[in-house]
């Protein structure tokens, strides 16, 4: 029996997503986007202090149309990562295991993750106070 | 490790179309993978066409009729026919689950037929098991006791064992073993869904006496914690069982006994 010599079956290319694996990697994608968006902040922190034409400077980018898009995902990806990671916690205390659960948390976190989203921008925009 | 592409050896390619039956007016298209280990070639993707006027219910009885009717060489893995003995797990319609209680009613369009996925196939779907065969053999499955054997059977209360309920229902069929991203990736060391489920099953039997072994057995970051509750085990259980609970429950009990 030579293994190396036989195929191997089709995985991801044959594998319908799933609402399960999807939001699970959702979650760990959104981690990644959060190391980079902590490096984003610290390089702002960091032009703030190194002096008033950095930090202009660092304004500049972060306040460009593509800075902000970046932003956006990365305040989604603050929320989505916060939320479902109160499933995780659920999961590590035993709960919220059967299928109906996990469905349901799942749509939650992503409703949730988009309209705190949403809400922190329309805030942050000033629009919230009008509404 | 993750690999998106399969093998340049495991590609499949396009395969031979059967002429469908003459005569039928109500025909469904099966796209079955095929690999013949005797041909040095890749696998390929045949199409079937069956009457489905004269074909049973579910995807197994369509793939018997098509080796019965068609081609004699379809090589699979059957026994039961109704959903106890586990064989013929295959990925269907892009989710794992046993082809003998799979209504063909509940595929939209072309009913595609794979092996369960990333395992070695020896030929068309049968894929070769020895790896989870040898994990499940590490977990001891059988039960363990210090204490003298009793001249009569060894007692349960009614709770105790409703504590098994939902674990001793597992035919090992690989179908939630197979869907775990986490088991393609690390199947060498992770132990899988399945495997996991039956450890579960003899952690929580009243009867045995080696849980702590049991548990130390599995406390490792390999063996266990690849589980990152991806929960597509739960999703695909054909049966109905919950894998993904097994596996927080011996979390739980490895944290609590610290």
């Amino acid at each position: 029996m030579q293994n190396d010599a036989k195929p191997l079956s089709p995985h991801l290319q044959v594998y319908r997503p799933q609402v399960t694996s999807v939001l699970s990697i959702m979650h760990r994608l959104t981690g990644i986007v959060l190391v980079l968006a902590a490096m984003l902040l610290t390089y702002w922190l960091a032009a703030a202090a190194y002096g008033p034409d950095a930090f202009a400077r660092a304004q500049i980018v972060l306040e460009s149309w593509f800075g902000r898009l970046v932003m956006f995902g990365f305040t989604f990806s603050l929320f989505y990562h916060l939320l479902n990671g109160f499933r995780h916690l659920g999961w590590d205390m035993g709960k919220g295991f059967d299928l109906t659960r996990l469905r349901i948390t799942g749509g939650l976190v992503v409703i949730g993750s988009i309209a705190l989203t949403l809400l922190s921008w329309m805030w942050a925009y000033g629009h919230v106070g009008k509404l | 490790m993750v690999e998106f592409m399969l093998p340049k050896n495991s590609r499949p390619k396009k395969g031979k179309t059967w002429p469908a039956p003459t005569g039928a007016a109500n025909t469904r298209t099966f796209r079955i993978y095929r690999y013949d280990p005797d041909l040095s070639d890749n696998p390929r993707i045949d199409t079937f066409h069956v009457d489905m006027d004269t074909c049973g219910p579910m995807v197994l009885d369509a793939l018997v009729k098509i080796k019965n009717e068609i081609d004699s060489t379809l090589t699979f893995r059957r026994s039961c026919r109704e959903g106890v003995c586990g064989s013929c797990a295959f990925n269907i319609d892009g989710t794992n689950t046993i082809a003998c209680t799979k209504p063909i009613a509940d595929i939209r369009g072309d009913i595609k037929i794979y092996p369960l996925p990333h395992m070695p196939v020896i030929k068309d779907l049968v894929p070769d098991l020895s790896v989870p065969y040898a994990q499940y053999a590490s977990i001891e499955p059988w039960l363990k006791s210090d204490t003298p054997a009793p001249t009569s059977e060894r007692l349960q209360s009614p709770d105790e064992r409703a504590e098994l309920d939902g674990m001793w229902e597992c035919i090992l069929c690989f179908s939630c073993q197979t869907s775990c991203p986490s088991y393609w990736w690390n199947g060498d060391r992770y132990l899988g869904p399945a495997i996991l489920l039956q450890a579960y099953r003899w952690i929580a039997d009243s009867r045995d006496e080696a849980a702590g072994e049991r548990l130390d057995n599995v406390d490792d970051p390999f063996r266990l914690y690849r589980c990152h509750t991806i929960m597509n085990c739960t999703n695909t259980c054909p049966k109905g069982l919950n894998p993904g609970q097994a596996i927080g429950e011996i979390k739980s009990l490895l944290i609590n006994r610290r």
